[in-house]
């Protein structure tokens, strides 16, 4: 198994073959699985991310009453094609925002590489699917490269906020999607790395911070902002652009980050936004009005 | 390596809002559950860490209760699991913990009948992978999502064998085995990660094995 991202470029450069196959080939030997196992169970994931962005795009509402319908907003703002930051980006941010929104209200997800970061893959794969065309079987390979980076964040550091807070969340999901919208852009392996070094700098240090505990305020618009970094950190990477400091050490800085938050900052709800005057009087709100049902 | 599949990342399906606090607690819950053997009538969920804090809001309550029924992580009854459990008087009661635990996301599952219980700590380390570190006071390391075995038998040589050699005739792969004791000669407790799932049959076979107390199981 490869244990970091200089590894896992090896194995695909010395089989040249993609960063998704490598993923793909690893799954297979690792746990004796046929490839139509494998694919197949991806896939249905896929499906599940569709129905969710789906769902979403629709309009839901959180059982709390704090989130809920932005996705539609941006849509119907898009829809007047006078967007400022344009077509593919906002697509991007809408659907990772529709996923997340479906999450807060106890809807189906797949987790990619946490529930509360649940958008940012999804997000930046359907915006970018309209602009490249992909195959089925190529929107699943993305979702391995995804996986595949993630694979070694999880090993290596934190998917956990309460462990690394946002940036180990939110930061990785963005840095994951970059590196697959790189492979499914055509990019090279290290393109994706590139990409993924690029992401997940920009999202170092931040915070779990959840108003009330809740995967809501800011979870859903953090998702927002990583499936946008990931598409423009992919477009970077595109271009030739390069990360100083190699991938695999920015996912170490990204650790030890991590482990010096303070816990009032790692998904307590005790810090940051959520100890703010009206994060406090959203909490007080929500479970004055829950215990007032019991 | 803590995390061995891409579906640990690309994955679980479940139902929101949390990997951790939902999908995650779910796991805990149905491992509980699943090791007990039979339904409880009661259980205590110690929380502690950032699962004491935010488990309201992230539904780990009613993940956990969904576990203890039975269900898993993309399980859509998980959303009513409170009301479940009473229906099918199972009495469970949530305690927000102090105490400082190694991981944040931290529930010890005190749950049972009328004539036995059992205890079990579970941690969710993230993306709704879990582990599994007590069981009845033993300290052990399993997924939780793999089948496996669990074994109460007396620390006396050739036990360990004896469990072995069962599985081997049975063609049964071993994936991860972890043994451990509170005393020399006195209960010890066999965990046994397969690749298989463990049928009845051979689940009779190993009851019946010399210094063999108790047999319990995880299937997938």
């Amino acid at each position: 198994m490869f244990r970091n991202v200089a590894e896992l470029l090896e194995q695909a450069n010395a089989d040249s073959i993609s960063i998704s196959e490598v993923m793909i080939r690893q799954e297979m030997d690792v746990h004796q699985r046929s490839r139509e196992e494998v694919m197949g169970q991806m896939e249905r994931n896929l499906q599940i991310m569709e129905e969710a962005v789906e769902r979403g795009l629709k309009g839901v509402t959180s059982h709390s009453g704090l989130t809920g319908n932005d996705a539609v907003l941006l849509q119907q703002y898009m829809a007047k094609g006078n967007t400022l930051s344009g077509h593919l980006l906002l697509d991007a941010v809408s659907k990772a925002v529709a996923t997340n929104e479906v999450n807060a209200a106890m809807g189906m997800i797949c987790a990619t590489p946490t529930a509360g970061s649940a958008g940012c893959v999804p997000g930046a794969l359907f915006a970018v699917k309209e602009r490249l065309n992909p195959t089925r079987e190529q929107m699943v390979h993305f979702l391995f490269t995804a996986g595949a980076f993630g694979f070694v964040v999880a090993n290596n550091a934190s998917i956990s906020g309460a462990e690394g807070g946002c940036q180990a969340e939110v930061g990785s999901a963005a840095a994951m999607a970059s590196a697959a919208v790189v492979e499914m852009a055509g990019g090279t392996p290290e393109q994706s790395a590139e990409a993924f070094a690029i992401t997940l700098k920009n999202m170092l240090g931040l915070v779990c911070d959840p108003v009330a505990g809740l995967v809501e305020v800011p979870c859903i618009k953090r998702n927002a902002a990583g499936a946008s970094n990931a598409i423009v950190s992919a477009d970077m990477a595109l271009a030739g652009i390069t990360s100083r400091i190699p991938c695999d050490e920015v996912i170490g800085a990204m650790y030890r980050i991590g482990k010096s938050m303070p816990s009032a900052l790692r998904e307590t709800a005790e810090g940051g936004l959520a100890a703010t005057p009206t994060g406090r009087r959203l909490a007080d709100m929500i479970y004055g009005i829950t215990k007032g049902k019991e | 390596m803590k995390y061995q599949s891409v579906f640990d990342i690309i994955g679980p399906v479940m139902v929101g809002p949390s990997s951790s606090h939902t999908a995650g607690a779910a796991r805990i819950g149905r491992a509980a559950r699943l090791i007990f053997g039979i339904k409880p009538t009661w259980a205590t969920v110690h929380l502690y860490g950032s699962f004491a804090k935010t488990y309201r809001g992230h539904g780990t309550d009613l993940a956990i209760a969904g576990g203890l029924l039975g269900y898993d992580t993309d399980d859509d009854r998980i959303r009513f699991a409170l009301e479940t459990a009473e229906k099918h008087n199972m009495k469970i009661e949530f305690i927000e913990d102090t105490a400082a635990t190694e991981h944040p996301n931290t529930a010890r599952i005190k749950l049972g009948t009328e004539k036995s219980s059992m205890e079990l700590v579970g941690v969710s380390i993230g993306g709704g992978k879990v582990e599994i570190t007590e069981l009845n006071g033993f300290e052990l390391r399993m997924s939780g999502n793999k089948p496996a075995i669990l074994i109460m038998h007396n620390d006396r040589f050739g036990a360990i064998a004896s469990v072995t050699q069962i599985l081997a005739q049975h063609e049964i792969n071993i994936a991860h085995m972890e043994v451990s004791r509170k005393d020399v000669g006195k209960d010890a407790l066999m965990v046994i990660e397969t690749d298989q799932n463990v049928e009845d049959d051979v689940m009779q076979v190993l009851e019946k094995a010399s210094h063999i107390n108790r047999v319990s199981r995880l299937m997938n």
